[in-house]
């Protein structure tokens, strides 16, 4: 038997997306910015899919841009919005728990002279409103924070942030990373104060290289990527017509019965979450319940290397992730786990186990059936 | 423009009646690595000279690369060959052939010419002779020196007309297959291929062993040492590595002996797995990357303790060598890269916090003692569980 619990660093791409994208990579297969008929009808295909991911999260058409994922997106947002609006201002505002892909940024626009504040976060993974508070200026330009932190998920409270900075700022742009929470949380930005929504694909059954930004109409962001003009111009290059469909029918099969995926998602969490519990010398990290998102648990193993435990949990098929890997490496440490202020011997002994609706009951009993058998065994030697 | 080239050879040439042993297994080598570059190639043994030639289109660059992976070459010069038409047509094409090769035409010279058949009309002297002074009148910028000309140009004069001048350095060595077999103690880290490295530069061909031990080592850990064994295999030729599973040993140990002594029995383990796949493979001696004092259990104390279960002789190449000699060594065969690459394993869970750096072998024997019930045991199905894999063509 295999349980596949690493749902939360990529999805089995469902059968109906694998036959949209066939079809359109074998029938449909035009440049969208062809002139003749084969093009309009690519390009057909990706006005639907916008349509629907527009409709689904309530916002214009013309406001989705599709990137090569998460990560592009997240980039495109951050560089794109700092760079437009640098005459405004000069101050960025994060969180400590922000994914490589806004973190890496962060960084790189401290490079070209930006200020960047990363805020503080209480043990449940949520941000300080009162940090919160205090760093917002008047000069601050953008603001960003997840929606779902990917490793304890964490959910942020991002209506209330853009209340926060938009008192002290109207003008300031608020860009919300929703890998990890699209699909599994109804997202309304324009409901939510959000200017710029960052989506991938593969986290809800779509194919690895696609995702899409939402940008608000009225938001400036200058391009990150160039080319020939598609998009308008904002993000060059042809449009991946099989991935932007993929996703299009990924997220129309999220969005239908949502509340009764979601539902099943908490039941399959709480059934983990029990288990766990029963199990000597574990520590949930984040809220154990529906306070936090329906497909992420992070557990702490008292004298475990997560490392080990990853691949001892392997070799019986179950997959899961690590937050850090072994401490021979210290830069490997999770930033979101220290911000945490988790135990220092917690760090290295952290796994992540996400779930997909594809997963089963059965995945989560075999899997804590076999976290039973093997904390015994590995305690033997690592409690030394 | 170059459709032969002149392999030079260094040692192997001094090997007496051994000699044609040497060569037909440099013949070997060379045409193993050529069979990877894309082209048509002969190597050919004419007396006492290696020579390729090449049919079509082929990579020069590759082609060369290829070659100074081979152990026992020293040199490689890329020929223009010419048919026998006279010395005024040789003249000629020598001429035409250093305009070629020198566009820019400020240097220094010195003829070589050699003879390897005797009944040509002109003798060595005046070949040199007439061929400098034909080649000054035609490039007058020119200018001879004898003693230490910036160019040599060698005109050899066998069946066939051969002309070279630059000399590509080789890797040195000798041609693998030529002295027997042995063992090499892989792990991830920069030492071990480099050990190997060495000793396949000998002419000794490579069986390796790696020790697995998930899931305190990775999937990945053990494809880096498949890599790495690739990466040596470009030089040693195609290594047959032996990765036995250590985990249950290493438990066992670690479960019945002091905590400080574990790397030293565990390494002694190890030596007599390797000793025992050696003995079955028909290698001769076991290699290690270890160098004096590296490490706790690379203390002389701990070689002598870790050597006292070997009955073969254990080459270790690097034993004198510091680490950055030993880097300089990885990133020029490029082994390096993978070496630092970061799976480096769980292993450090069975490192003692103090290690002992002076290992009393009648302690180390009386630990073991603790082992007498299933170590046999374990140890015979880890050799039985083996996974064996080629690595290298």
């Amino acid at each position: 038997m295999e349980a596949y619990l690493d749902n939360s660093a990529t999805t089995k791409v469902s059968a109906r997306v694998v036959e949209a994208v066939a079809a359109a990579m074998t029938d449909d297969y035009g440049n969208p910015s062809a002139m003749h008929n084969m093009g309009v009808r690519a390009e057909n295909k990706v006005r639907e899919a916008r349509e629907l991911l527009a409709r689904l999260i309530k916002v214009e058409e013309k406001e989705i841009y599709f990137t090569s994922g998460g990560t592009e997106s997240n980039n495109m947002a951050l560089i794109g919005a700092a760079m437009a609006n640098r005459r405004a201002g000069n101050r960025i505002i994060t969180t400590q728990i922000e994914h490589p892909s806004v973190s890496n940024t962060m960084e790189y626009l401290k490079e070209q002279g930006f200020a960047i504040t990363a805020l503080p976060v209480d043990p449940y993974g949520q941000v300080q409103k009162e940090a919160l508070r205090e760093a917002m200026t008047e000069d601050t330009i953008l603001v960003s924070v997840m929606y779902v932190n990917n490793e304890i998920g964490a959910v942020e409270p991002v209506e209330e942030i853009s209340h926060i900075i938009r008192a002290v700022n109207p003008k300031v742009i608020f860009h919300v990373d929703g890998i990890q929470a699209f699909g599994k949380y109804k997202i309304y930005p324009k409901r939510l104060g959000i200017d710029l929504l960052s989506v991938s694909g593969h986290k809800l059954h779509a194919p690895k290289g696609v995702g899409f930004l939402y940008k608000h109409s009225q938001i400036k962001v200058k391009p990150i990527v160039f080319g020939g003009g598609q998009q308008d111009g904002l993000r060059a290059g042809t449009l991946n017509v099989p991935g932007i469909v993929g996703l299009a029918v990924a997220a129309g099969e999220a969005y239908t019965d949502f509340e009764k995926k979601q539902e099943k998602l908490y039941q399959l969490k709480a059934l983990f979450v029990a288990g766990i519990q029963e199990i000597e010398g574990t520590k949930m990290n984040g809220y154990p319940g529906r306070e936090s998102a329906p497909h992420i648990v992070s557990v702490s193993f008292d004298g475990v290397r997560s490392e080990v435990l990853l691949h001892a949990l392997e070799e019986r098929g179950i997959y899961a992730s690590a937050g850090s890997a072994c401490s021979s490496h210290k830069a490997s440490i999770s930033p979101t786990l220290k911000a945490l202020g988790l135990d220092k011997h917690y760090l290295d002994s952290t796994l992540r186990f996400s779930f997909s609706i594809f997963t089963t009951e059965e995945e989560i009993d075999y899997a804590l059936k076999a976290l039973k058998e093997i904390l015994p065994v590995l305690r033997k030697v690592t409690g030394r | 423009m170059y459709k032969a080239f002149l392999i030079k050879y260094g040692e192997i040439g001094i090997k007496g009646k051994n000699r044609y042993m040497f060569e037909d297994a440099l013949v070997k080598q060379i045409e193993r690595a050529l069979s990877h570059v894309e082209g048509s190639f002969t190597v050919t043994k004419e007396s006492g000279r290696i020579y390729v030639d090449t049919e079509g289109e082929y990579d020069y660059e590759e082609m060369i690369q290829a070659l100074q992976h081979v152990f026992g070459i020293v040199g490689i010069a890329p020929m223009v060959q010419i048919e026998e038409e006279g010395f005024d047509r040789l003249a000629e094409e020598f001429i035409a052939y250093v305009d070629a090769v020198y566009p820019d035409k400020n240097f220094t010279f010195k003829v070589h010419a050699r003879r390897g058949r005797k009944n040509y009309p002109m003798d060595s002297m005046e070949i040199n002779k007439e061929l400098g002074s034909r080649l000054l009148a035609a490039f007058p910028e020119l200018k001879v020196d004898v003693h230490q000309p910036k160019v040599n140009l060698y005109v050899e004069i066998r069946q066939r007309i051969n002309l070279f001048s630059e000399v590509l350095p080789g890797c040195g060595g000798m041609p693998v297959g030529t002295n027997g077999k042995a063992m090499l103690l892989l792990s991830g880290g920069i030492d071990s291929p480099v050990a190997g490295y060495m000793i396949a530069k000998r002419g000794v061909v490579l069986e390796a062993v790696y020790f697995h031990a998930p899931p305190y080592t990775s999937e990945r850990a053990k494809q880096k040492v498949i890599d790495l064994a690739k990466q040596v295999a470009s030089y040693a030729g195609p290594i047959q590595l032996h990765i036995v599973n250590f985990t249950d040993i290493q438990l066992y140990i670690h479960e019945k002996c002091p905590h400080e002594e574990l790397t030293i029995i565990m390494r002694r383990y190890m030596m007599k797995i390797a000793q025992k796949l050696a003995e079955e493979n028909g290698a001769l001696g076991l290699i290690t990357g270890e160098s004096i004092g590296q490490v706790a259990s690379q203390t002389i104390h701990s070689l002598y303790a870790t050597n006292e279960v070997c009955t073969m002789p254990v080459f270790r190449p690097l034993i004198g060598f510091d680490k950055q000699d030993i880097v300089d060594i990885a990133l020029k065969i490029g082994t390096y890269e993978t070496s630092i690459l970061p799976y480096e394993d769980c292993c450090t869970i069975f490192v003692a916090k103090h290690p002992v750096t002076k290992p009393n072998l009648k302690i180390i024997r009386h630990s073991e003692e603790n082992l007498s019930e299933k170590i046999e045991e374990l140890v015979q199905t880890a050799l039985d569980t083996k996974e064996t894999i080629l690595c290298g063509s």
